[in-house]
């Protein structure tokens, strides 16, 4: 059980029939309409995550769902820092995971006296 | 002929907008987002069309003859997908205002720098979702998302959800939900029935002239019993649980002060849980444009809607989460004022009357609904806090401990909360709140907070550099940030 699209048949809004597209999500293949967001197509297809966070490697997914809180970041066709809630997606897009690894602290040398440091 | 420029195109700038462009006034009107609207109207993007649209609104109709108005008027500009990014202050007129329009988070879009006669802020309000252990699961999003979600995407979060927080605001969106296809479990506010009699129900004829909100709660109670959705008060979501999603969630009862009731807890499966404990105004571009700020952290103004800032008016969340009925009120006093009008003019007597009676609206959302101090209880030593640099609730505390700092901007430089890409605006208010608990004195001091951001969004290196004025010869005044032809995108 997961997020999902409302059934075109089901809405009660009734949809006209809508254009499909195609993107790639962190190598898989995911069909949505056009109009939604990247977010929307994730989500829609049942994906809830689609980033780690740069500490613990925790699966983040959309949160606030409108631009505020910038969990759901991706790389877009090569762009970074985009929020896959605020950008519509677009046929062939090629949507990557964005992870940051934080800086590896390099160990410091011991310090006072003669002899010479480690490197 | 006087030149207004209005921030934001949900409710409150929309009116503006209209006021303004009534009363004589050149209007440029900008929203962010690709389309116009805000939160309360978030709707499908004109690529995919739909027979009735209106379901899925309250007031549907108002909006699209609104929009169409100023969309069809020639003297009144609208810029979608325009992010204003720097708000810089005058001693001697309105503020000149940064924009990239373009889209969002690209890396080329085009910088417009405007300096009009006088600017409405009407950048509204995102939620405020107090944390608690696992909120930063998968599927858990804000009662917002849900909203955003359903009403501009048509998709429903999940199969089996539940509703959570604090407000009014969890109705319409558990309709949302509903309407959606989703089995909502329960809506869980966290007030208990004697605080929401006590908000609500005293005085009824100050609500008079919010009669329809009876008839739209009266609705949503229907709503309820059709799909039997349980409301439940005085009790809240007190955890998440999951491995790499939320599968279910804890609800527990709550005491008046919001702390949980040992021995009430109880699991509920879900596959998605939507919280909202109120909202958060977005003050960035006011702060920027030196516009006082309360103590209960709104913007100031006057019967006009003028803030303290010269030329600069504001109205809707920013000034009171009120809802879009006040919204729209305050921004047709505020677009009217901003163009040369005054508050007592007969053109805005209805707006000021609504104005008055939605203020009271507001007062009760806040007696009713506020967030009440024993809502900590619920956090644990591992809770993440500042959901961009995973800050936990223990690391906060022993920050705090170890520095007997109180100083909030000391504090944010050692436990990194607030420092990451959401520039606090999840956490801020949280962050400050028990960073306050946990100081010499119960309290920060200084003047800073978290609300403050110069920069209002992430702006592109290569966008700044691409606006950039031509090399200044020696006589020439000190570089400041770039600036284009006035009005040209």
């Amino acid at each position: 059980m997961t997020s999902r699209r409302v059934p075109a048949g089901q809405d009660p809004v009734r949809p006209d029939a809508a254009a499909p597209l195609a993107i790639v999500l962190d190598g898989q293949p995911l069909t949505g309409v056009v109009g939604q967001t990247i977010a929307g197509v994730a989500l829609g297809a049942g994906r809830l995550s689609w980033r780690r966070t740069s500490g613990a490697g925790r699966p983040r997914g959309l949160f606030c769902g409108i631009g505020v809180c910038f969990d759901c970041l991706v790389v877009v066709n090569g762009q970074r820092d985009v929020r896959a809630c605020q950008r519509r997606a677009r046929d062939g897009d090629v949507v990557a995971v964005q992870h940051d690894a934080l800086p590896v602290a390099v160990p410091h040398a011991p310090e006072g006296g003669g002899g010479r440091a480690d490197g | 002929m006087a030149e207004v420029l209005v921030v934001g195109a949900g409710p409150a700038g929309l009116a503006a907008a209209a006021a303004a462009r009534d009363r004589g006034a050149e209007v440029v009107l900008l929203d962010a987002g690709d389309e116009l609207g805000g939160q309360y109207w978030r709707h499908l993007p004109a690529s995919r069309p739909v027979q009735r649209e209106a379901v899925l609104h309250h007031g549907f109709a108002r909006f699209v003859s609104l929009r169409d108005r100023l969309v069809d008027d020639p003297g009144c500009r609208v810029l979608t997908g325009a992010q204003v990014w720097a708000v810089e202050e005058s001693d001697t007129a309105a503020p000149t205002v940064h924009v990239l329009v373009g889209d969002q988070d690209g890396a080329d879009r085009a910088p417009l720098d405007l300096t009009p006669d006088a600017v409405v802020l009407a950048t509204g309000a995102h939620d405020r979702t107090l944390p608690f252990p696992g909120w930063d699961l998968p599927g858990v999003f804000t009662a917002g998302a849900a909203q955003a979600l359903a009403k501009g995407e048509r998709i429903a979060v999940g199969e089996r959800v539940l509703v959570a927080g604090a407000g009014p605001f969890l109705l319409p969106v558990a309709a949302s939900l509903s309407q959606a296809g989703s089995t909502v479990v329960g809506v869980v506010e966290a007030s208990g029935l004697r605080r929401l009699a006590r908000g609500w129900l005293p005085r009824p004829w100050e609500l008079l002239g919010a009669a329809a909100k009876g008839a739209e709660l009266f609705g949503y109670a229907r709503g309820h019993v059709r799909h039997r959705i349980p409301y439940r008060t005085g009790a809240a979501v007190v955890a998440a649980h999951g491995d790499h999603r939320v599968e279910s969630v804890t609800l527990a009862d709550l005491d008046p002060t919001w702390a949980p009731v040992p021995g009430t807890e109880r699991r509920v499966e879900v596959d998605a849980v939507c919280v909202s404990h109120g909202f958060t105004p977005r003050l960035e571009l006011a702060i920027a444009a030196g516009c006082r700020i309360s103590p209960e952290r709104l913007v100031v103004v006057d019967e006009a809607q003028r803030t303290s800032a010269r030329a600069v008016f504001a109205a809707g969340e920013i000034t009171g989460i009120g809802g879009v009925d006040l919204a729209m009120a305050e921004g047709a006093v505020a677009g009217h004022c901003a163009a040369g009008g005054g508050p007592a003019d007969p053109a805005v007597r209805s707006a000021v009357s609504r104005r008055r009676t939605f203020r009271r609206f507001a007062a009760r959302l806040e007696a009713a609904h506020g967030i009440e101090p024993g809502w900590v209880a619920w956090l644990d030593e591992t809770t993440t806090v500042c959901r961009c640099e995973e800050v936990s609730y223990g690391q906060l505390r022993a920050v705090a401990a170890s520095t007997r700092s109180s100083g909030l901007r000391s504090l944010k430089l050692s436990t990194r909360a607030g420092l990451g890409i959401c520039q606090a605006r999840v956490c801020g208010r949280t962050v400050e709140d028990l960073l306050a608990r946990a100081a010499p004195g119960g309290a920060l001091v200084g003047a800073t907070s978290t609300d403050r951001r110069p920069v209002a969004v992430p702006v592109r290196l290569a966008e700044l550099a691409a606006g950039a004025p031509p090399p200044a010869s020696p006589a020439s005044p000190p570089v400041h940030p770039p600036v284009s032809p006035r009005g040209t995108p």
